[in-house]
């Protein structure tokens, strides 16, 4: 088992004939990940990369059966790309792009929402499935297969807990980028559900930072689940000043309840075992699981 | 992107929105002329000089003051453009005043009560739609009256696929007391709000306060307004309304050649790739016993002409007594970021006086390792999180 993404997956790359479509559809097929096919308006009926392209994500659905996509589209036009594949059926909406308007996204989100499709990202490295499939731009080598899950907001940040959690002689089932836009589509929460749900995940790393309250939320529900699988929690930025947005479009600090200091507090308050530094991360999963 | 408030007011009244008006002055003598100018427009006699800085609470710190004749306009414009304004929000030593907004006297007498309310439009992160949040607690501070009285904050949701609707804005006009003229002053005020503020790529509309006048008119005496930056380039005369001056030297040179930057008080630079990561390294920095100087995010291509461009932005800040450059290498390999080091370190010549620790891991990791070692420069390398944190501690020792 594991979630979102597997061996299974019908994978379509929106924005496919672009360099970064182009770069990272090849590692992502390198990988194994079953990629069927790609979409770039007009290019319709090419091949590229030895897989066919289609001018629309309904094309492309109706002759590959796809049910998972990719975005690498430019952010002026990524919000429609999103739509585009919620229209045509798509269940599972894998958005890299980073730098889309928030008006775009306030209505993007509606549209996914309203057509029951399920929206990770925007500005997210993307979801793997260990030794099954590779939907993102994450270095694939650095996880290895086993039964711990990560969400996090951070691309780099994920790939070094996974890095540390290896190290520790364990593996990943999959690891989720939610990305660290204002919205995007799957929650702390959702991913965390989805995770303490897999019976292949037997621990889950919830790596957060600073702004808004979707650490608190998940921390919140998994006290509420009464699930006895554990969470290991980090929240970066403790030394951000407030009012400043560090990087992430969501990183910034509006109040007193969305600070790193704050969500380490609820998130162990709620039985996570939040660690300090985040060179610490792979060690205590390590612990936590023996 | 922060405006200055008689940007934000410009914004506002091209969309309807009725405002305080006002006209700008870089001097005593342009103020003067100004409120000369303004007396004839709206006959108001009175006027008020408003330091026009990005920075909340200009009044407490007395850049926001009333000129009852000509004379006292010429004084006061004279004592607020170039002083340093301190205000709650500012740091100790303040910020330039640079001009400042002379306006009409929008609180005459009249028929009735003038009254002030609070009013913002901003994104709630929760549901991911536009609210319209507003308060009968105006030209208070807003976090101060959801502390004490949060019953008299109401907010208001708007439906994307419908936009502000005509009942909302009704509702609004009534939960703030008001009726007759006022009540459907206030019904427009808000339907143009909030128009402004979704064709605009606003990210946050602060109107506080928006003043009732003796004559049942509704208008914003102040505005706060900052724009989605990730929609600039379809906003392109907004866009031209960034005022350099307001923002750190600094940051403005680092978002020039592309680098993410934010500049802080303390005394370990760092250079990172990703956002969570430099957030995450910057903490550690602080557990070794360090105080981070920077928040700087490399992206994708840490080569040799983006580690130097992130050296010299780094090095400009004279209170830097080690950097700390935190790479995990995925697609990017780290023994090309250790190239980029070593060869920004050799064009830099003495540049740099400071000890530098590098942390890469990932891709290659090893074989960087061994090119920072074997380059014969003054570079502490390590491949582990927790030794980079500890070197640091070594190194401040």
């Amino acid at each position: 088992m594991s979630v979102l993404v597997n061996k299974d997956s019908k994978i379509i790359v929106q924005g496919f004939t672009g360099s970064e479509g182009t770069f990272h559809a090849g590692q992502m097929i390198e990988y194994g990940t079953n990629v069927v096919g790609g979409v770039t308006p007009g290019k319709g009926g090419q091949e590229h990369l030895g897989k066919p392209v289609f001018n629309t994500v309904a094309d492309a659905v109706k002759e590959t059966g796809a049910d998972t996509t990719i975005i690498f589209v430019p952010p002026a036009f990524a919000a429609d790309a999103i739509m585009e594949a919620a229209d045509a059926g798509i269940g599972v909406i894998i958005t890299i792009t980073e730098g889309i308007p928030v008006a775009d996204m306030i209505k993007a989100y509606d549209y996914v929402q309203s057509r029951g499709a399920r929206l990770v990202g925007p500005n997210c490295p993307g979801v793997i499935t260990p030794g099954e499939a590779k939907v993102g731009i994450m270095p694939g080598f650095v996880f290895k297969k086993g039964n711990v899950g990560i969400v996090s907001k951070s691309g780099t940040l994920t790939y070094e807990a996974a890095d540390q959690v290896v190290r520790q002689g364990l593996g990943i089932t999959t690891a989720i980028g939610i990305g660290g836009d204002p919205i995007i589509g799957t929650t702390t929460k959702e991913a965390l559900e989805m995770l303490v749900g897999d019976p292949e995940t037997s621990c889950v790393v919830m790596i957060g930072e600073i702004g808004g309250q979707l650490e608190a939320e998940a921390a919140r529900w998994y006290k509420e689940s009464g699930s006895k699988k554990p969470v290991v929690g980090f929240i970066a930025g403790e030394t951000a000043p407030a009012g400043r947005t560090m990087g992430h479009a969501g990183a910034i600090v509006g109040g007193s309840d969305d600070t790193a200091q704050a969500k380490k507090r609820i998130m162990k308050e709620c039985g996570i075992h939040v660690v300090e530094s985040p060179a610490q991360i792979g060690i205590k999963v390590k612990e936590v699981l023996s | 992107m922060n405006l200055h408030e008689y940007q934000g007011k410009q914004i506002l009244e091209s969309f309807g929105v009725r405002i305080q008006r006002g006209l700008v002055a870089h001097n005593a003598k342009e103020a003067v002329d100004a409120a000369k100018q303004l007396t004839q427009e709206t006959g108001t006699s009175w006027h008020v000089i408003k330091a026009q800085v990005h920075a909340g609470g200009r009044g407490k710190g007395g850049g926001v003051k009333l000129a009852k004749n000509l004379k006292e306009v010429e004084e006061i414009a004279g004592q607020i453009i170039g002083m340093n304004l301190v205000t709650p929000q500012t740091s100790a030593e303040g910020k330039k005043v640079h001009q400042v907004l002379i306006a009409e006297d929008v609180y005459y007498p009249g028929p009735s009560e003038t009254s002030e309310f609070y009013m913002s439009v901003l994104l709630n992160r929760a549901t991911a739609r536009v609210m319209i949040m507003y308060s009968t607690e105006g030209g208070m501070d807003i976090e101060e009256v959801a502390e004490k009285t949060p019953h008299l904050i109401f907010t208001e949701e708007v439906d994307p696929a419908t936009g502000l609707l005509p009942f909302q804005a009704r509702k609004i006009a009534f939960n703030l007391g008001l009726s007759g003229t006022a009540f459907k002053e206030m019904s427009k005020f808000v339907t143009a709000l909030y128009k402004a503020y979704e064709q605009s790529d606003a990210s946050l509309f602060e109107i506080n306060p928006v003043l009732k006048t003796s004559d049942d008119k509704i208008m914003a005496v102040d505005a706060k307004v900052t724009l989605d930056d990730n929609a600039l380039y379809r906003r392109k005369s907004y866009a031209e309304m960034r005022d350099l001056r307001e923002e750190n030297p600094i940051e403005v040179e680092a978002r020039a050649v592309g680098l993410n930057y934010v500049d802080l008080d303390g005394n370990v630079g760092c250079m990172v790739n990703g956002a969570g990561l430099a957030m995450a390294t910057m903490d550690l920095i602080k557990m070794a016993g360090g105080e981070p100087a920077n928040f700087l995010d490399v992206g994708g291509t840490a080569d040799a002409k983006r580690v130097e461009e992130a050296f010299r932005i780094i090095l400009k800040d004279e209170n830097v007594q080690a950097i700390l450059i935190n790479i995990f290498g995925g697609i990017v390999r780290c023994d090309r970021v250790a190239q980029g080091v070593v060869d920004a370190y050799k064009n830099m010549g003495d540049a740099i006086k400071v000890p530098i620790i590098v942390r890469l891991q990932g891709t290659n990791a090893e074989l960087a390792k061994e090119i920072l070692d074997n380059s014969g420069l003054a570079v502490h390398s390590a491949v582990q999180f927790q030794e980079a944190a500890d070197k640091v501690k070594e190194v401040l020792a």
